[in-house]
């Protein structure tokens, strides 16, 4: 019986999201290194101007960052025992994968970007209108599908291959800096840094929308080639 | 009337990592049958368990499984047949129920067929709420037999299931695979326990550098 896509979806999705409860894996580690980042980056420009200035950027480095462990770990539950070989044998839908490990570090991400954003307010003293409220949340789901997507499909990519531990950021940092450039000109406009109005924000929501999109059809498109032997 | 033959390799060449690991096998399996793949290490055995899952590519010869020609079509045949390799597949951090169930869901079966799963595998309920993590080696391989059952394959490619169980895990192995073969499975074991193969097996097909030198 050949299963739905999003079933299956489902299935990885929620097997994923148990599995990190277990493991605790963001929670204990993946949460204080990015708090970390960004107390070091407060520690290191030590000025509220330069910080407010560039809180932005300071959040979605520390995200992308924080993007590389999760993709490890995402694929690293895979192939630690050839659970993901036993769905390629299975014939499993990769579409299905893929989708279900984009939903798991989308949520992820999103968990990790609240606590982020939280600290930016409290530790470089920022400030969030309602518009620029409405603004930050877009960009935040807007920015999190791309990288949910991105990480997921180049994690399938180095999955099988030797030293994925620092291929992985090698070939994903050139690929996601259209992200880290858009989330940052979309979230300086939320907190109307550096005289950015919050309206100048929206065109780079659109381009993270199109990076989304694009992403999430070539991964669903390419994945089960991906991890083909 | 389906098929008697299942496997059917004819001077088959699979290369593997630029390596020729099979060069030009011929050999089939029937229905019902429990065939051992035995030989050296580096002799072909996996990777005759894998070109036979339609993981590695067969790139001279004719290579039929359930009568797919797998030269041509290597995806049709995935859902009908299990690959338990040196891997069991398994989440370690999940309860043996949840990788069942994982795996039922996946795979579209119903409830019926993973109770009756686990059931044959003896996964009662205490058993079925530990997770992967805590089991000793027999226990994980009865978990990722029966997420093979609940797949429903028609050929289970075994690579290695005595590896690192004791002689009771062992015994428990052997009876599972003779009850699956008279339930209807096909099953190909590659092992280096030659005498505790041969005699759960009715032929046995010897492969030296990836060639067959001898069935018997």
């Amino acid at each position: 019986m050949t299963m739905s896509v999003s079933r299956i979806a489902q299935a990885v999705a929620v097997k994923d999201l148990r599995i990190e409860l277990r493991s605790r894996i963001v929670t204990n580690q993946v949460l204080p290194f990015s708090g970390l980042v960004m107390v070091m980056f407060a520690f290191a420009l030590d000025s509220d101007d330069v910080l407010q200035g560039v809180a932005g950027g300071l959040v979605w480095l520390a995200t992308i960052f924080s993007l590389f462990i999760l993709v490890q770990r995402s694929f690293a539950i895979e192939v630690s025992d050839g659970a993901l070989d036993s769905l390629r044998v299975a014939g499993v839908n990769p579409q299905g994968i893929f989708l279900g490990k984009s939903i798991s570090l989308f949520v992820q991400l999103i968990a990790l970007e609240v606590v982020l954003f939280l600290t930016a307010v409290v530790l470089y003293r920022v400030s969030l209108g309602g518009a620029g409220l409405v603004l930050l949340v877009t960009c935040v789901v807007s920015a999190t599908a791309g990288l949910a997507f991105v990480g997921t499909l180049y994690g399938g990519l180095t999955a099988g291959a030797r030293g994925r531990e620092t291929l992985l950021p090698l070939l994903l940092l050139p690929v996601v800096a259209p992200v880290l450039i858009s989330a940052t000109r979309a979230t300086e406009a939320a907190f109307t840094s550096n005289g950015v109005t919050v309206s100048e924000g929206w065109p780079w929501v659109a381009v993270l929308a199109v990076f989304a999109a694009v992403f999430g059809l070539g991964g669903l498109l390419s994945f089960g080639s991906l991890i083909e032997e | 009337m389906q098929p008697t033959r299942v496997i059917d390799f004819v001077d088959a060449v699979a290369v593997y990592n630029d390596y020729p690991a099979l060069a030009g096998v011929t050999f089939s399996v029937d229905r019902q049958e429990i065939v051992l793949l035995q030989g050296p290490n580096g002799a072909g055995k996996t990777t005759l368990l894998r070109a036979c899952a339609g993981l590695i590519p067969v790139v001279r010869g004719s290579a039929h499984v359930l009568g797919v020609d797998i030269a041509i079509d290597r995806e049709s045949i995935r859902e009908r047949v299990g690959l338990l390799g040196h891997q069991n597949g398994l989440f370690a951090e999940l309860t043996i129920a949840e990788n069942v169930d994982f795996w039922s869901t996946v795979v579209g079966a119903t409830r019926a067929e993973r109770d009756a799963a686990m059931q044959r595998m003896s996964i009662d309920g205490k058993l079925a709420n530990r997770r992967v993590s805590e089991l000793s080696a027999g226990q994980k391989r009865r978990c990722a037999l029966a997420c093979l059952v609940v797949r429903r394959a028609e050929i289970w490619l075994l690579d290695e299931p005595h590896a690192g169980l004791d002689a009771k895990g062992r015994d428990e192995i052997d009876l599972i695979l003779k009850e699956a073969a008279s339930a209807g499975a096909t099953i190909v074991v590659a092992s280096h326990e030659v005498e505790r193969a041969q005699q759960l097996a009715s032929r046995t097909v010897s492969l030296v550098a990836g060639h067959v030198r001898g069935v018997s």
